[in-house]
């Protein structure tokens, strides 16, 4: 079987690969923004970009169960990596905006209360903290069944982000509708009656 | 013609394209890129220096190509300019098709350096060749009844891949009063740098209104139309909200998603700072007469 087969291989990699490999794009794009890889305007370049992973991130993270119930692909030990790198990549995206990007004090708080896309861009911010500060095995005993509870917070990320960025797009643009078209999908595999398919 | 603006920016304040290579190589490669860029900017905003080639001519926006910035220079060789006719119609003495050869061999080509601020809070300086939008409206002949001018931009699907995507209503169209058309700081451009202007920049012929956000600047003019009625623009058909006919440079006028208030400079690398957005995009002296007595609030 392929799955029998990816899980395997899946085995195989060790979780700081999955950290190296995902952090490259970072780097790699901070790299050409200094050198003038991202074209005249670099610094809307990079933030653009450390956004839109950060939400491919998030889209990967919700993958994961999906996969395994209905797939038998097992990446369920990858997650944990993949929700702080996108909480990682959500951070280095607000530093660009706000030590690049804006730069005034003043405007960056104007902007995050009068600015709805801003707002929604910050609210999934937040809401990303306590998951990030209970990604850990110690959090994951303490709480018990609660933790399963407060991470499901991450379908709300999901959602803001995508609004966030269909928020900020100008005229109709199709590419982060499909962000939000590809997150509905993967939250409607959660709903149970869908769920329990694989079950019966 | 008896009003022609003078330019207070002489030859003398452009930099020649060379020297603003060099800069950029030197602060693309030097470790101490941070200070550089910083002096580079500092430098900028006192002399108002053009935007060198490359910026100008990769950083777009001409959704008729794609919504990405490098979309049009990457899609835009596909556009077919040459023969290439404006439709003068409307309130007119001599409605007809002008053939852009025929334009160009009865107008006087000459340099304009002008700020170019985007609604998106960036902005440019481009040293644009054209001649007064004034004196193609006279060869037409404008009515006396006229008010208004619209423009329309030519709709290709054929070599334009970004109108299969309904991101506009196309084809584009824009609309000034007759005496913003008419002001001598209002132009068509043809060129850049003393170059043919190129296709996505809005070859062959484009509107340049310095002292309104870039929108309203439309590109690849087929249609000029003389009306009575202030003709539809395409943005505030799609979100009147944020769009509105004027779309005058305005620092103290928001957009509802983003601050007006700061702009960032193309040009000055990822550790450059914004700097604060002049009212009419510092035109006021020359156009805000235009507006005497009007709510720049109400016509944004």
């Amino acid at each position: 079987m392929v799955q029998d087969r990816i899980n395997v291989l899946a085995r195989r990699v060790p979780v700081w690969a999955v950290w190296l490999l995902a952090l490259a794009p970072a780097v790699w794009t901070f790299y050409l923004g200094l050198t003038g890889g991202l074209g005249a305007e670099p610094i809307k370049a990079l933030e653009r970009e450390l956004g839109e992973i950060a939400l491919q991130l998030v889209i990967l993270g919700l993958c994961i169960t999906p996969l395994r119930r209905h797939l038998g692909v097992n990446l369920i030990r990858f997650r944990r990596a993949v929700g702080l790198l996108a909480f990682s990549y959500v951070c280095l995206h607000l530093l660009v905006w706000l030590v690049l990007d804006v730069q005034i004090l003043a405007q960056i708080w104007a902007d995050i209360v009068k600015r709805p896309y801003v707002t929604v861009g910050f609210s999934a911010f937040l809401l990303m903290i306590p998951l990030a500060l209970t990604s850990n095995d110690l959090s994951l005993r303490r709480l018990g069944p609660r933790w399963r509870q407060l991470h499901k917070l991450t379908y709300g990320v999901a959602v803001l982000g995508a609004v966030h960025f269909i928020w900020l797009s100008k005229g109709f643009q199709i590419e982060p509708l499909i962000y939000l078209a590809v997150i509905l999908g993967l939250l409607v595999l959660r709903w149970r009656p869908l769920a329990r398919i694989r079950s019966a | 013609m008896a009003h022609r603006w003078i330019n207070t920016l002489s030859d003398t304040d452009v930099t020649p394209e060379v020297a603003f290579l060099n800069r950029r190589q030197m602060i693309a490669g030097a470790a101490a890129g941070v200070g550089l860029s910083l002096m580079a900017q500092r430098a900028r905003a006192e002399t108002l220096e053009p935007n060198n080639w490359d910026d100008i001519t990769t950083y777009n926006n001409y959704y008729e190509f794609g919504t990405d910035k490098g979309d049009p220079a990457r899609n835009a060789r596909t556009l077919t300019t040459k023969p290439w006719s404006v439709t003068i119609d409307g309130l007119v003495d001599r409605p007809g098709d002008y053939a852009f050869d025929e334009i160009m061999a009865k107008m006087t080509i000459e340099e304009r350096l002008y700020r170019f601020r985007c609604v998106e809070a960036w902005s440019m300086v481009v040293p644009w060749n054209g001649f007064e939008l004034a004196d193609l409206l006279e060869l037409a002949g404008v009515q006396s009844g006229a008010k208004y001018v619209a423009f329309e931009t030519v709709l290709r699907p054929d070599e334009m891949p970004g109108v299969r995507y309904p991101v506009l209503d196309w084809p584009y169209v824009e609309g000034l009063r007759l005496d913003e058309a008419l002001h001598p700081l209002t132009i068509m451009a043809t060129g850049i740098y003393g170059r043919d202007i190129p296709n996505q920049n809005g070859a062959p012929l484009r509107l340049v209104v310095p002292w309104k956000y870039g929108f309203k600047s439309i590109k690849s003019v087929v249609r000029i139309t003389l009306t009575d009625k202030e003709p539809p623009t395409s943005w505030n058909k799609a979100n009147a909200g944020e769009y509105g006919f004027y779309s005058n440079v305005n620092p103290e006028v928001s957009h509802p998603r983003w601050s007006q208030a700061t702009e960032r400079q193309i040009g000055g690398g990822l550790f450059s700072s914004r700097v604060p957005t002049l009212m009419f995009n510092g035109y006021g002296d020359e156009v805000a007469g235009l507006y005497a007595g009007m709510d720049l609030k109400k016509n944004f």
